[in-house]
Formats: C-alpha cells, structure tokens, sequence
C-alpha cells in the first residue's frame, strides 16, 4: 500500500472507535425505536411485530397525554424564564466586578461537581416538615403546625432551578465577556446614560448567551423525571416520568418507544429551531 | 453607585440560594439530634459510622467508582483518538463527523436510555453492567470531544512537526510531544466522565440490573422511605470527594509549581 493511502486512511482508524459506538450504542437504537413504536406489547407480556398504529393513535388523541406535555412544557418555561431573571444580573455582576471575579466563577462551577440528586433532596432539609424555614418559623411562634411546603409544582420548579440556574449563569456570563468593551464607552460618551448603554449596547449583545442558556435550561428541564419524583406530588408528573412508567414499571415497550419519540419529536423542534436562527457555536462555546 | 449595589446584593442573594441547601446537608449530617433533623443540638460523628456499617451504601459505593473509573478509561480513550483525528487531518464530513460525536448531549437523556436499553435487549444482550458502562461511555463522550478538541487546537502543529523532521516517527512523536501537551485536557477528561458518570441516575435506573445500585440510585430508593440523616452524612461525603479532592489537588498543584517557580 501507498503511503498516501495510509495516511488518508489513519483519520478514520483513529475515529473509528468513537464513530462505531455512537452508530451502535445511540444512532441505531434510535432508528430502532421508531421500529419498535408500531409492534404491540399482548397481554402475555410477549411483542407482537408488525405495523400497528395503535399506540401512536393512543398518545396522539388521549387528552391524559396531551395535558402532561402542556404541563411539562410549562414547567419548563418557567423554569427558563426565572433562571434568565435570576441568572442574568449575577452574570451581569461576575463579568464585570474586578475584584473577586476569579472566585465567584469557580463557586459558580462548584455546583457542576455536586450530586444532581444531592442537591435536588437537600430542599427537603429546608422546606420539609422539620425543615430549616419551618423549623425557625416555629422557634419565633410565628406557627403552631408545621406548613406543608413541599411536593406541588412551585417545588418541582424550584428544584430545577436551582439545578439549571449555573447553566444560565455561565453562558451568560461568557456571552458579555465576548462584549467589546470600547462599545460600550462609546456609548457613554456619545451621551448615553448609563441604562440606555445597557439597554442597547450590552443586553442585545449578550442574547445569544442568553438563548443558549435558555435553550439548555428547557431542554434540560423537559427531560428530566427524577425532580418530580423527588419534590413533585403525585399530579406534578412531567413527560420523561410517563415513559419510565411505561418501560420500567408498566414494561410496555411499544408504548415507551412512541412516547420517547415524542418527546424527542418536541424537544429536537425546538433546538431545531434555535440552531436555524442562531447556529451551535455559541452552545458549544458555553459547554466547553 | 446604587445601580451597582443593588446587582452586588442580587448576586450574593443568588449564590446564597445556590449553596444554602448544600450547606445544610452538610450542617445536618453533622447533627447529634436522633432524628438528624432540625434543632441542631450538638456535633456528633454517628452519623458517618452508622454509614461505614450500611453493606448497601458500601456496595453502592464500589459499583460507582468501578463503573465510573472505567467509563472515565474507555470514553477517553475513543475521545482523544477521534478528536486527533478531526484536528489533525482534513477529513472529509468532518463537520457532520462531529455533530455526531456531539449528538448524545443533544439527545434528551430518557430518549437516549430507553432507545439503548430496547435495542441492546433486543441483541439478547440484557440488564447487566455491561450495559450501564455501555451506556455512560456514550454520553460521556460528548463531553470528552469537546475538552480534548479545545485544547487540541491550541497545541501548534511545529512543534510536532519539529519532532518528525528530527526523525521521530509518527508513534514517537505522539507518545513524546503530542500527548505530555494534551495530558491536561486527557485529565480533563478522564475527570469529567468520571465525574458524571458518578452522578448520573436518570439513564442509570433504565440499565440497571435489579439489586445492583449505584450511588445516586441508592439514595434515590433511600428517599422513597422520608429523608434520613445518613443521606445527608452520604451526601457531606459525596460532597467532600467531588468537590474537596479536585480543589486540593489544585492548590496542591498550584504550590508546587510555585516552589519550581522560584
């Protein structure tokens, strides 16, 4: 053989480790699944191949189906929309403080390398039965009985933000620090005052961090079943809770495949969407 | 100037939010009182022994840090050997090879466990550890390609090329030059896979055998029955490996290279 030809072919000995095991273990059960979605799961426990549209027809008219979708996709709203709020002025405040800025991004990456589920289950040491907040209500006789605080729909919320909150934090962050700062004292000595800079200076410069942050905090936020099970009540369930009943406990399989099918159906729109106006660069850029 | 002020008191209001909760856990895990809730009456250490002697947590414990320390070794393996091959050479689809690689962080996590655990039964090949390592190498690598990559961009093709045209050959030069240059971000790596896969419950619970538990799913089935002050006492010493190892290692690095500094 060439050695021209050992060399083009060396980059795909070295990638084909990687690229084999995504086809395998990610690509090809994914085409898989939307096989599986049209089999039926009988009575016997046993599949039953073929082309039936049964189960599609069930998700896509049943009204239960459809109400948690619209549920989820409001919890995730709202739990985009308070991130940004929460997120963006501290983002605002570690971009541009001089001081301990080195600091305050290394306790902002601190909650990465905490437990997912260690931080989920420590709102139940402070707003549980013999929490801290109801605890301390107690103690100054502001209450007799403990208040029932947690598993509704504010908690679900709550616990994603404060899983999702440095996700937004730090892309935003990473989107002003791009800013040029010469801009923005331009501004101010063409006469701007300071929330007119901002307004149309910084804010519009920095919402591409913005949407990424969005854009990862929903989409994080809509697949997650381990937050509602966790802080949600029994009516708080979201759509990934619907298909880890439907493969685990109910083990329909069919089932579980047409709604993973449909949630990533939703989800993959909107970062679809978002990849048309905006691109993946700025994503990867927060990742990274 | 009150503007300012006001974003500076936001902020801290924002990072109290974010560590008040972790900070109990710690603070609870500590506690004397016989429930291990709410008053603190005083420092006592039960907590932690009566955690020594759990066989499920220690079980738990060993199922994570093997699944965790092998994920770590094959996702990074597959990670720095693709990322070389899309920086070092012109590959054609090259883009499109790397939004594959990437694809697993965009697909939502249940999609990507139950799709997994119905194609790979369907091979014959059930529930089992074999699966679960299958399973995180893959969402693992996304996070490994992206570290790798970075860093690889910025390691100057001379100084490799240097090493060849002094005769190294190819294999030399990648043990000599390329990989002492990328061993920060193969560390990375190696620390960032592990990492999560030390975390991850949600495509976990899907790929498990039952009666084998890691970590996260160990607590998870813990919670079922109410909070216990032992999870808290797990969750100080989770706390302590992935957050106080990392930064004394750090400090310990940044001190040493000071003293070879001077």
């Amino acid at each position: 053989m060439s050695i021209e030809k050992r060399e083009a072919r060396q980059p795909w000995v070295l990638l084909s480790p990687a690229l084999v095991s995504i086809l395998l273990l990610l690509i090809v059960p994914l085409m898989f699944i939307v096989v599986y979605s049209f089999w039926l799961r009988t009575a016997t426990g046993a599949d039953q191949v073929g082309f039936y549209l049964d189960n599609w027809i069930e998700v896509l008219t049943d009204e239960f189906y459809r109400d948690i979708l619209l549920q989820t996709l409001r919890i995730a709203s709202v739990t985009t929309i308070v991130c940004a709020v929460m997120g963006y002025p501290a983002a605002y405040f570690i971009a541009r403080s001089r001081g301990n800025k080195a600091i305050l991004l290394l306790l902002l990456m601190l909650p990465f390398w905490i437990s997912y589920i260690i931080r989920t289950m420590s709102w139940i040491n402070i707003l549980g039965v013999s929490g801290a907040f109801n605890s301390v209500l107690m103690m100054l006789g502001i209450i007799d009985e403990p208040l029932q605080l947690l598993y509704n729909e504010v908690t679900v919320i709550l616990g994603l933000v404060h899983f999702l909150l440095p996700f937004m934090i730090l892309n935003i962050y990473v989107s002003l620090e791009d800013i040029d700062r010469n801009l923005e004292d331009a501004a101010c000595s063409l006469g701007a005052h300071r929330g007119r800079t901002f307004l149309e200076i910084t804010l519009p410069l920095s919402l591409p961090g913005l949407a990424a942050g969005g854009l990862l905090c929903f989409v994080l936020g809509a697949g997650t079943y381990i937050t509602p099970v966790i802080l949600g009540g029994p009516r708080d369930a979201m759509f990934a809770n619907l298909v880890f009943e439907a493969i685990i406990t109910q083990l329909d399989w069919p089932l579980g495949s047409v709604l993973s099918l449909v949630l990533i159906a939703v989800l993959g729109s909107i970062v679809l969407v978002y990849n048309r106006f905006l691109g993946m660069r700025q994503l990867m850029k927060g990742l990274a | 100037m009150m503007g300012w002020g006001v974003i500076r008191l936001w902020t801290i209001l924002v990072y109290i939010f974010m560590f008040l909760p972790v900070a109990v856990v710690v603070l609870l895990s500590f506690n004397a009182n016989q429930f291990g809730s709410f008053p603190v009456t005083g420092l006592s250490f039960r907590w932690f022994v009566e955690l020594a002697e759990n066989e499920a947590i220690i079980r738990a414990f060993k199922t994570s840090l093997l699944l965790g320390v092998l994920t770590a070794f094959i996702s990074t393996t597959l990670g720095v050997l693709a990322s070389l091959a899309l920086v070092r050479y012109k590959v054609p689809g090259g883009n499109f090879i790397s939004t594959l690689l990437i694809a697993p962080i965009l697909v939502p996590e249940v999609v990507l466990a139950v799709a997994l655990l119905l194609f790979l039964n369907f091979l014959s090949v059930h529930k089992s550890f074999f699966m679960l390592l299958m399973g995180h190498v893959i969402f693992t690598l996304p996070f490994v390609v992206l570290v790798v990559q970075a860093r690889l961009i910025g390691i100057r093709r001379d100084v490799e090329e240097a090493a060849m045209s002094l005769g190294a050959t190819p294999v030399q030069t990648f043990f000599q030059i390329t990989l002492p240059l990328l061993a920060p971000a193969v560390f990375a790596g190696m620390l960032f896979s592990f990492t999560i896969s030390f975390d991850d419950i949600t495509g976990t619970l899907f790929w498990k055998p039952g009666g084998v538990e890691t970590v996260p799913t160990q607590i998870f089935a813990m919670l079922r029955n109410s909070i216990s002050p032992e999870i808290n006492a797990l969750g100080s010493v989770m706390i302590f490996f992935t957050v106080g190892v990392p930064l004394l290692g750090a400090a310990i690095a940044r001190r040493l290279g000071n003293h070879q500094g001077r």
